[in-house]
């Protein structure tokens, strides 16, 4: 095995490909964000929480509805979608009109009892939920061994960006969608109802963080708190992409990914920091992200 | 008019005093822990009614005490336990401090109650230091330590065969203290430590710290956290093929609450080392119903800190009544080491000058989920560590308390 800067190339490449897992994470959460962002100017906080929510959900039809994995995978982000659609018709709306600090504290105001209610039920220390029968095992690459289920996560995340990124950039429905962030009025007078097209916009974003939860269920621990530990990041992520931009999230959720697994080789104690301190680089050299548009 | 109202407010004060009789000595206890972040599970409200159960148990009434019991969450930040502490010492007249998970904020407590002259009964801290370099005449760590951890579960490890270690420790006061303790055992059983990786707390993936546990060809792994973090690692470690693999992982603080997150699937076969398990005996399993009720937790099962929390409150309180107060900490402290211990959870023991309580620790392994014949049938006992080898040696402590 040859070396590259002291560190093993099998330690690298199995890293570089950790990463990628992670990143597929990132994008798909980022994702969410970025979409609710660019179409509702609104910072979704309550994300973590309805991440979580989509984990939690994934166990409970297991548990009482006898629900597997595969079937959560579909019920769990409608489900939890539809939470979504309810916030929007009953807060979010009517926040549309002012500055979005009020959306940045609603919804942070909401991921709090949310997380509360969930802690209060069910305690703190987490829930089991196991890898789906058909996905269990792995290969060895070489290098590393790769476990069937994450390279799962990969390609599923990977097709679920690129068909939302078709869908917004390249359908009518999204030529629509994006019109209406323009000009909501001129919209409206050629017969399209901007605030359902909205609310359903909501529900949509919610319901890939929820699909991020399922997708998580069988490999972080189920609790609480799972969402909130990973929000933080996630943010940063769609600073760093440029607020609002779909492709920007989904790129630098990859990308980061990757930044951080080569950080846990080279340096472990800053793979908590280090997109941060990506994040404040991007700030100041450009402020409106790297995909992003300055306005 | 108002006048009268002030009168009758003021008889109704002077009855209420006169009922509490005049002698009754006022103690105040507070429990200070995590009621809404990793170690809630495993402390948090558990800890308050296991307080709670003790003060009904030892009826002070009986004993001439007149007892309360308030609660705070340090959020496992050291300034904020500090404050609270502070504040209930300061101004709020509480005598004895409680429980106290996570290290860095026990140590920080440690300090204070030394400072103000009050009593800390460490149930939920792991670091060994409060009774080495750092003891005190006012603490008493009353459970499990990170030497007593290291010492049952490392030893037992080492001696079955799995000499070489690789450890994935928390970045912080516990985590160092676990590995520092547990490489101590290991060395000395003969077994060689080959490297770790220092993990940040709450790190939701931990695939990149397995993969170099995996590329080390370490026999054993060794988990330096706790909670979340530890759940985290075994599961992804099984997903990973470690186990699969001929590796083994070595939980150093597990406790029941992450059993049942697992799982029996994922952790069966894992094996960890606890001085309370509540399916022991029938002492432990009426404590475990009434505990159920009283902390409003159908289903779930007590850990090992609720338990020492119980019986740490019962022995404070046999010394206060003993002394007939509980102001000064260090003569409480100093009764309670002079008395030997004895309550329904943990038997008969002793506390050490250092302020070391010991009792039993027990070598468990977890069932295979078919031998588990109903919920909370987790652990069968694999040995059982007397009191006195369960810990630390009082020379070995560094504790100033036992040289000076």
């Amino acid at each position: 095995m040859f070396e590259i800067f002291g560190v093993p190339s099998q330690a690298l490449f199995g890293q570089l490909l950790l990463g990628l897992i992670n990143g597929s994470f990132y994008a798909l959460l980022s994702l969410g964000l970025a979409v609710i962002f660019g179409m509702l100017n609104i910072i979704n906080f309550t994300h973590g929480a309805q991440y979580m929510m989509g984990a939690f959900a994934a166990y409970l039809l297991l548990q009482h509805a006898g629900i597997g994995y595969w079937g959560a995978l579909l019920v769990a982000p409608i489900l939890i979608g539809a939470t979504g659609v309810i916030i929007e018709r009953l807060f979010l709306q009517h926040l549309r009109k002012l500055d979005p600090l009020y959306g940045l504290l609603l919804t942070f105001g909401l991921a709090l009892v949310i997380e509360g209610l969930f802690r209060n039920y069910y305690g703190s220390s987490g829930l089991p939920y196991q890898v789906p029968e058909a996905l269990r095992g792995g290969r060895n690459l070489g290098f590393m061994f790769l476990p069937n289920y994450r390279a799962w996560v990969i390609i599923l995340s990977l097709a679920v960006c690129l068909a939302t990124w078709f869908a917004i950039e390249r359908t009518r429905l999204g030529s629509y969608l994006r019109a209406a962030t323009e000009n909501p009025v001129l919209v409206r007078a050629f017969g399209i109802n901007v605030p359902r097209m909205v609310t359903l916009t909501y529900g949509f974003g919610v319901a890939l963080a929820a699909l991020g939860g399922v997708m998580a269920a069988p490999i972080y621990n189920v609790s609480p708190q799972m969402g909130s530990d990973l929000i933080i990041v996630v943010f940063a992520v769609v600073v760093i992409g440029g607020m609002g931009s779909i492709l920007g999230a989904i790129v630098t959720g990859f990308v980061l990914g990757i930044v951080e697994g080569l950080t846990k080789v080279f340096y472990p104690e800053a793979s908590n920091t280090v997109i941060f301190v990506i994040m404040a680089i991007v700030l100041l050299v450009r402020p409106a992200g790297l995909f992003g548009r300055s306005t | 008019m108002r006048s009268r109202r002030l009168l009758f407010a003021f008889a109704a004060l002077l009855c209420s005093a006169a009922a509490a009789r005049a002698e009754d000595v006022a103690v105040k206890i507070g429990v200070l822990t995590d009621m809404s972040s990793l170690y809630s599970g495993i402390s948090g409200e558990g800890s308050v009614a296991a307080a709670k159960l003790a003060v009904e148990d030892f009826n002070p009434a009986a004993h001439g005490l007149k007892v309360e019991v308030i609660s705070g969450d340090h959020q496992n930040k050291p300034d904020i336990g500090a404050g609270i502490a502070r504040q209930w010492y300061d101004a709020d007249h509480v005598d004895v401090v409680v429980d106290v998970p996570t290290s860095s904020v026990a140590l920080a407590i440690n300090e204070l109650a030394r400072e103000k002259n009050k009593a800390f009964l460490g149930s939920g801290p792991a670091s060994s230091d409060l009774t080495g370099p750092k003891c005190s005449p006012n603490t008493i760590q009353w459970t499990y330590d990170t030497w007593m951890l290291a010492n049952g579960t490392g030893r037992a490890v080492v001696k079955t065969g799995g000499d070489t270690w690789f450890f994935l420790t928390a970045d912080y006061a516990f985590g160092h203290a676990l590995e520092r303790d547990t490489s101590a055992v290991v060395t000395a059983n003969g077994g060689k430590v080959l490297g770790h990786a220092l993990v940040p707390l709450n790190t939701p993936d931990f695939s990149s710290f397995l993969l170099q546990a995996q590329t080390s060809k370490a026999k054993i792994i060794g988990l330096a956290n706790a909670g979340g973090d530890t759940i985290n690692a075994i599961k992804q470690g099984a997903e990973f093929g470690i186990t699969a693999g001929g590796q083994q992982f070595a939980g150093l603080l597990v406790f029941i609450n992450d059993i049942e997150a697992l799982g029996l699937k994922a952790a069966q076969g894992l094996v960890l080392t606890e001085t309370w398990y509540w399916d022991m005996t029938d002492a432990n399993r009426a404590f475990t119903k009434r505990w159920q009720v009283a902390a409003n937790r159908p289903g779930k099962f007590p850990a090992m800190v609720p338990a020492g929390v119980y019986s740490s409150v019962i022995h404070y309180l046999k010394a206060v009544a003993a002394l007939k107060s509980a102001s000064d900490g260090r003569a409480v402290v100093a009764k309670m080491k002079e008395m030997p211990t004895d309550d329904p959870l943990f038997g008969k023991g002793s506390i050490r000058a250092d302020g070391r309580k010991l009792h039993n620790a027990y070598l468990f392994e977890v069932k295979k989920p078919e031998d588990s014949k109903y919920p909370g049938d987790d652990y069968k006992v694999r040995a059982t560590i007397p009191a006195d080898e369960a810990f630390r040696p009082l020379k070995d402590g560094g504790c100033p308390l036992v040289s000076g």
